[in-house]
């Protein structure tokens, strides 16, 4: 069709096809060379990836890579890479691991890694928690805070169904126990205790008969039993009127996992050193005298 | 007359048929979808019987174009345009502050994510390919619309189908598929509207008075039937109930996330990229009154297009349970398909030779040199994308988001605002557009918006890609999934800025092209005409062997 209409188009002096539509013509050019070029050469290149990379069903290729073979050698790299430090924090006994600096940041950097895998959708990626969800930053412990009693609650777990050794404890719903003013007159007296409000009498008798108990008479809390220190203003569900009536009537349940079948015995010892340096760790207790309830005393802070 | 009694008595049986689904519907968003088919149903009958002599007006008027349903498409186009971008933005500020998620379900990102994307593909994209195919077919066959009843069908049952898919993804109706969302009974509509779209652009091809189809037509034609076939298989799936809003794919695994991405991929290269090449086809080498560079390059550059394109959904599975070969195959093809998809550009902007200076006179050529740069650039980092070791870092970064919106707000966005820029004043018989000036002002909009958007997204990628695979020096992956979000929270503010910029120039397009329908004129230094010649645009009259070229003189 291009012989016989053999019109130029002046602009590019290229020959036009002869065709025409609606005013559009088209001209005669041949492909670029280049495009075809690299057209080429990406065909030239798919040709060889096809022999060397596996690319039909159940054929490896030339060069036997496999996407599952290259995931494995990078954690295999790495794996290897932290063998030595990993191997000598498992067979560190964990109240001393403290007393070898070097491998104690080695163990916190470990925990750093795995703390943001397993751990930040309840504490928070700075761990400082939220309701609910202990902050793991202050010097505030529920169960402890020196760095195997840290490790501990990760092993077991707080009221972590499946675990036999798991942290337990569990506060009544005073609702069936209380009628609605006296709660309110308890509430006034943990408010009051908190310096949040007025001394409460009635309260402060029925904390005597029905919390001091646990959380000791003066209100400071008692470790064996994950009772909260009532006076630091530090709270876990919330101080104010609302949250408190809520607590003291219907009673909280926190669970915490155990991770001793979650997690390798050295990771969970590199949480728990992590957690540790988070600014609140204490110093393991002396070996002998027996803990008394609500004594902080002779505990002192050696965060990082 | 008895024609009309029985339309509209269908339309009617239609309508208490969904009225019916209404009252049985097993949950809430099916019970809306009935009624608004119902009301749907309810309106077409009236307009049936109201324009009782419409079929008298179709028919029998060879002499003239029928571009009623492409006016419609332009003003579907620009509306369409404007609330998906709307969305768009209102999206990224949600990612930027979550707040506006609002606390509603109605509200939250994941609902409004879909109506975003359909809204601008298949809303504001679909519209405007519809139209244009419409438009061009006509001209380049010199032949009037075929079926102009069903023409008018695919325009409405197309708006149909939109409004249902955007009220379902509020209601939380999906079927989960990417691109593809809609549930069973949406699908079947849309099914219907397709085949009827094939056979009004399938049967103007076959009555054309020109020898040869043009290249455009082969696009919009290849565009047509492949999308019909990749929705068909794609969203084959068992309703749980017929009168509920919940299927079952037909595929489980692995093979359905292939299905899907094949689905997904080629959905960008049939419909955003075969589709809008055919566009680009034809207003290129209209606007710039040149002819296309290379007829050879356009063939070859179209069936390896069609061809490489197909195989090439995988590369969005790399790294996954799919299987290695599956995963090689789909990168090989994605490589390949680097230079086909270059043809095009090469073909748009070498039409330009011996035009080059219409960049600096004519907008509408600038906006089309910006559209088709992009174009080239979105189509090279595809394949490069598609490279495992390139993907292995990009993939599920925002560096995507990025690439796509390249080619979104570049490519396509840019291609169809000057399509209808040229369509505009031309559909509504005005002297020229309300104003050429206005033109540079949504082209400078677009630019910096597509600049800020892009360049934001591709840090952004880059900087989540490598914060994932950041190992420290003892070993251990350095930062938690909250950290690199947090990382990138300037550049997602940064996007929403240049998504804001985009949709400011959407809406200076929207006012520019709805003044030109009400046939005004902005006072303003003139800039270039608009060049039409009536004669010229119309059907060629039927075949007279001996009226030779008696047939180009005007008929009256």
């Amino acid at each position: 069709m291009t012989d016989h209409n053999k019109r130029v188009d002046e602009a590019t002096g290229t020959n036009l096809v002869g065709h025409e539509w609606d005013g559009i013509e088209e001209l005669d050019t041949p492909l670029p060379r280049w495009w075809v070029y690299i057209f080429a050469a990406t065909v030239v290149f798919a040709a060889g990836y096809v022999v060397a990379y596996p690319s039909f069903p159940d054929v490896a290729g030339g060069t036997g890579w496999s996407s599952r073979g290259q995931l494995d050698e990078a954690l295999q790299a790495q794996t290897s890479a932290r063998a030595p430090v990993v191997t000598a924090i498992a067979a560190t006994p964990i109240e001393q691991l403290t007393a070898n600096p070097q491998l104690m940041r080695s163990a916190i950097e470990g925990g750093r890694a795995a703390f943001k895998v397993n751990c930040v959708q309840c504490h928070g990626s700075g761990a400082a928690g939220s309701k609910g969800y202990p902050n793991l930053n202050d010097d505030d412990w529920l169960w402890g805070g020196d760095i195997t009693s840290i490790h501990t609650t990760l092993v077991h777990g707080i009221r972590s169904p499946g675990s036999e050794e798991t942290r337990f404890s569990q506060m009544p719903a005073f609702a069936d126990i209380l009628s609605k003013g006296q709660i309110s007159a308890l509430v006034n007296h943990v408010r009051a205790i908190s310096g949040q409000g007025k001394p409460s009498a009635a309260g402060a008798q029925l904390f005597a008969e029905n919390c001091a108990s646990c959380h000791g008479p003066e209100g400071k809390g008692m470790r064996e039993q994950g009772a909260p220190n009532l006076t630091d203003g530090i709270w876990l569900y919330g101080g104010d009127r609302a949250s408190l009536t809520q607590t003291i009537a219907k009673a909280r349940y926190g669970v915490m996992p155990h991770w001793a079948t979650r997690l390798d015995p050295a990771t969970v010892k590199m949480l728990a050193a992590y957690v540790h340096s988070l600014g609140g760790g204490e110093a393991n207790p002396a070996p002998a005298p027996a803990e008394t309830a609500a004594a902080p005393t002779g505990e002192t802070n050696v965060g990082s | 007359m008895p024609a009309t009694l029985a339309k509209s008595g269908g339309l009617f049986l239609a309508m208490i048929i969904a009225l019916f689904g209404m009252a049985q519907a097993q949950d809430t968003a099916f019970a809306v979808h009935m009624g608004i088919m119902a009301l749907a149903a309810l309106i077409a009958a009236l307009a049936v019987m109201k324009g009782a002599n419409l079929s008298g007006q179709l028919a029998d008027n060879e002499h003239q174009y029928d571009d009623a349903p492409v006016r419609w498409g332009v003003i579907a186009t620009t509306f369409w345009g404007v609330i998906g971008l709307l969305a768009g933005l209102f999206i990224a500020l949600q990612l930027a502050y979550p707040v506006l998620n609002l606390g509603f379900e109605y509200t939250t990102f994941g609902r409004l994510r879909p109506l975003h994307t359909s809204a601008v593909i298949f809303a504001f994209g679909g519209n405007a390919l519809i139209c244009t195919s419409f438009f061009v077919v006509q001209r380049t066959c010199r032949a009037r619309l075929a079926f102009p009843g069903m023409a008018r069908f695919v325009f409405w049952g197309y708006q149909l189908f939109i409004v249902l898919a955007a009220t379902g993804y509020v209601l939380g109706v999906t079927e989960a598929r990417e691109y593809a969302e809609p549930e069973w009974y949406v699908d079947l509509w849309l099914t219907v509207v397709w085949v009827a779209y094939l056979l009004v652009f399938g049967g103007t091809i076959i009555k054309r008075r020109e020898p040869h189809i043009y290249v455009a037509n082969w696009f919009y034609l290849a565009f047509i039937i492949t999308i019909a076939m990749l929705h068909i298989v794609n969203n084959l799936s068992m309703p749980a109930s017929w009168a509920g809003s919940k299927s079952y794919s037909a595929f489980a695994g692995v093979q359905d996330a292939l299905t899907q991405w094949w689905y997904g991929h080629n959905a960008v290269g049939f419909f955003l990229t075969a589709g809008f090449l055919a566009m680009m086809y034809y207003f290129v080498p209209k606007q710039a009154e040149r002819p296309v560079y290379s007829y050879r390059l356009s063939i070859i550059h179209f069936w390896s297009l069609i061809f490489l394109y197909i195989w090439a959904g995988p590369h969005h599975l790399h790294y996954t349970s799919l299987p290695d070969w599956a995963q090689s195959l789909g990168m090989v093809f994605s490589v390949m398909l680097w230079m086909p998809s270059w043809g095009g550009m090469i073909n748009g902007l070498m039409t330009l030779n011996g035009a080059w200076e219409k960049i600096r006179t004519d907008p509408i050529i600038r906006m089309m040199v910006l559209a088709l740069a992009f174009y080239g650039m979105s189509t090279f980092e595809g394949p490069m994308m598609s490279i495992k070791s390139v993907n292995s870092l990009s993939h599920y970064t925002d560096w995507t988001i990025g690439h796509v919106h390249s080619g979104a707000l570049g490519w396509n966005g840019m291609i169809t605002f000057a399509c209808m820029y040229y369509l505009a004043p031309r559909l509504w018989n005005r002297q020229r557009l309300y104003s050429l000036r206005l033109i540079n002002v949504h082209f400078w909009l677009a630019t910096a918006g597509i600049v800020f958007y892009t360049a934001s997204m591709w840090v952004a990628g880059l900087t989540q890609g490598l914060m994932w695979r950041e190992y420290g020096a003892d070993g251990y992956l350095v930062n938690s999934f909250a950290e690199t979000i947090a990382a990138i929270h300037p550049m997602y503010l940064l996007r929403a800025f240049g998504g804001s910029l985009y949709l400011a120039g959407a809406l200076v397009f929207a006012w520019n092209i709805a003044m030109t329908i009400a046939g005004r004129l902005r006072q303003e230094a003139p800039m270039t005409e608009t060049p039409y010649n009536a004669a010229a645009d119309r059907p060629l009259p039927a075949p007279a062997r001996s009226a030779g070229l008696g047939g180009l003189q005007p008929a009256e």
